[in-house]
């Protein structure tokens, strides 16, 4: 069965509702867990069957009706992507695992270009995913891990970016966006130093993207890694965007089939960007269903529904900031940041709290969120957050608060 | 249905805390870390004749692994090693099926509803798992 959904024109969260499958058939649910995986929507779903069902076959490398046309639609999705990030070369999209696989990737094939002694900065924001594959690096090639601290209101301290920057300067790899705070790095100041340093700068997007699409020429930044399945798109699949110049300096991550030019027995030689980094079948069908989100996306009122993010965010704050014991971490302000809060409870552990939020259908997430430096930095072991998306209304928020105000009666 | 998860028992435990601080002279001791959320238990003990002479246990999570915790300190006292072993044996059991089976310690009953959320059977397991560390590193003498 095919199932091909009308267009859903998205004015208001209950269209936006509509446009996703598990949304429209649980209308109980307040999903406000987004930061860790948004929901499919229904153009990336029917994408998806429409590919399995009708085109269904391996990729560069078939003749066959079936193969081509799965060439075409893999093709389509590549161009798809680069149409989001703001018109780049579609020879620059390297599709991967998710954002995690883009950013070892990166690790590893940069990394490969880097001497002992060559530093790479990173922040104490940072997900674990832009973390743990330069301590790997660190290990292999001797580089040079810096840190950029955050500030107490829990966005990366530029102040401190020219103590930060050392004279063997590579790259300057950050988060786009805090998964823990929605504090938005501010780019301008860093791009500026990284280019008068000459020095590449790499974007963890893993929490920009759902929230409209990105001009990465425009940020002047290098590199852009993020997840299908953080941008109401299929998981199984993400993106490394890089300038292709560097990309051709790069040499490959993984080896096998598609990847390479030729191969003999005396060794082999590589096949250009983006191939080069698509060793293996890719993920074709969560490639094209990615594709369908980006463009369903991409059509999309970003300035209203942005406007409309910001006042839920602010809804959501106010209705925290007096709940006894209640702190907020990472930034209160409405400047520069995603519609994620994070809080803590005194007394009161995040996994308590998450499990009766769940009793009343509110779903937010509780722990370290893999930002275990930031944590620490933000003086807790753990936290809950909530994180809203373009389907998200009054409605949802006030649920949490609710549901917020009854948890605290019951666990304290 | 999962808010019987915290019903009056498990709170009671969790704040009674028997058994919360250090011990001196341990014989065994064990810290064990939930990676998933960052939780963490350190659980001491001293041996005598075979037995548990005492135990303490330093908990920062949650109300379930404080609850597991402080059924730990209020029956662990006492119990040889086999015992000890048994109980964190028939509570995992509990966990796996949410039927309390023969020999389960009577406080850990409470633990049943947490049965359908798999999620969180390591934060009730994860004191006795350091519990059964620390009598490994105490029969090893390496405490």
């Amino acid at each position: 069965m095919i199932i091909v959904s009308d267009p859903i024109v998205v004015a208001s969260p209950s269209d936006a509702r509509a446009a996703f499958p598990l949304l429209a058939h649980d209308p109980g649910l307040h999903y406000l867990d987004n930061a860790a995986t948004s929901q499919l929507c229904a153009a990336a779903l029917d994408a998806l069957v429409r590919h399995e069902t009708t085109c269904r076959a391996n990729v560069l490398r078939g003749t066959h009706r079936l193969a081509e046309a799965a060439d075409a639609a893999y093709r389509e999705a590549r161009a798809a992507v680069a149409r989001f990030l703001g018109g780049v070369s579609a020879d620059e999209i390297v599709f991967t695992s998710g954002a995690t696989a883009s950013l070892n990737l990166l690790a590893h094939s940069l990394g490969a270009t880097l001497a002992e002694g060559d530093e790479v900065l990173v922040s104490v924001a940072e997900h674990h995913s832009n973390l743990v594959p330069w301590f790997m690096l660190r290990e292999r090639r001797g580089i040079v891990l810096r840190v950029l601290p955050v500030t107490a209101g829990g966005r990366i301290d530029l102040a401190r970016l020219p103590q930060a920057m050392g004279p063997r300067l590579r790259l300057i790899a950050l988060t786009h966006c805090s998964n823990v705070t929605g504090a938005v790095t501010a780019l301008a100041p860093l791009v500026a130093a990284a280019k008068a340093a000459g020095a590449l700068v790499a974007l963890d997007g893993a929490q920009a993207v759902q929230h409209g699409p990105v001009d990465v020429r425009a940020l002047g930044v290098d590199f852009y890694a993020f997840s299908g399945h953080k941008c109401f798109g299929p998981n199984g699949v993400g993106v490394l965007w890089g300038r292709r110049e560097v990309l051709e300096r790069m040499p490959p991550f993984l080896g096998g089939g598609g990847m390479v030019d030729r191969v003999e027995l005396t060794g082999a030689s590589w096949a250009a960007p983006p191939r080069r980094f698509e060793a293996g079948t890719p993920p074709i069908a969560q490639a094209v269903g990615l594709g369908a989100a980006l463009d369903w996306m991409t059509e999309l009122p970003w300035a209203a529904i942005r406007a409309r993010e910001a006042r839920l965010t602010r809804r959501l704050i106010d209705g925290l900031e007096p709940l006894p014991g209640v702190r907020i971490l990472g930034p209160r302000d409405d400047a520069a940041r995603a519609p994620i809060v994070s809080f803590d409870v005194e007394g009161v552990h995040p996994h308590d709290l998450v499990q009766v939020l769940d009793e009343r259908d509110v779903a937010v997430r509780g722990g370290h969120h893999c930002a275990r430096p930031l944590m620490a930095a933000l003086g807790v072991e753990a936290c809950t957050r909530a994180s809203l998306a373009l389907y998200n209304d009054e409605a949802d928020v006030d649920a949490l608060i609710e549901a917020l105000a009854h948890a605290l009666r019951l666990l304290r | 249905m999962s808010d019987s998860i915290y019903q009056e028992a498990i709170k009671t435990l969790a704040q009674a805390a028997h058994g919360a601080g250090t011990l001196e002279a341990a014989t065994g001791e064990a810290r064990l870390d939930n990676p998933l959320c960052g939780d963490r238990v350190r659980v001491q003990l001293r041996i005598e004749g075979g037995r548990i002479a005492a135990l303490a246990h330093e908990v920062r999570g949650c109300l379930l692994c404080r609850a597991a915790a402080a059924a730990l300190g209020l029956r662990a006292p006492g119990s040889s090693a086999e015992e000890l072993e048994a109980a964190a044996a028939a509570l995992a059991r509990l966990l796996e099926t949410g039927e309390p089976p023969a020999g389960l310690w009577r406080e850990l009953a409470a633990f049943a509803p947490v049965h359908a959320h798999p999620g969180r059977h390591a934060c009730v397991r994860l004191p006795f798992d350091a519990a059964i560390e620390a009598l490994s590193r105490a029969a090893a003498g390496s405490g």
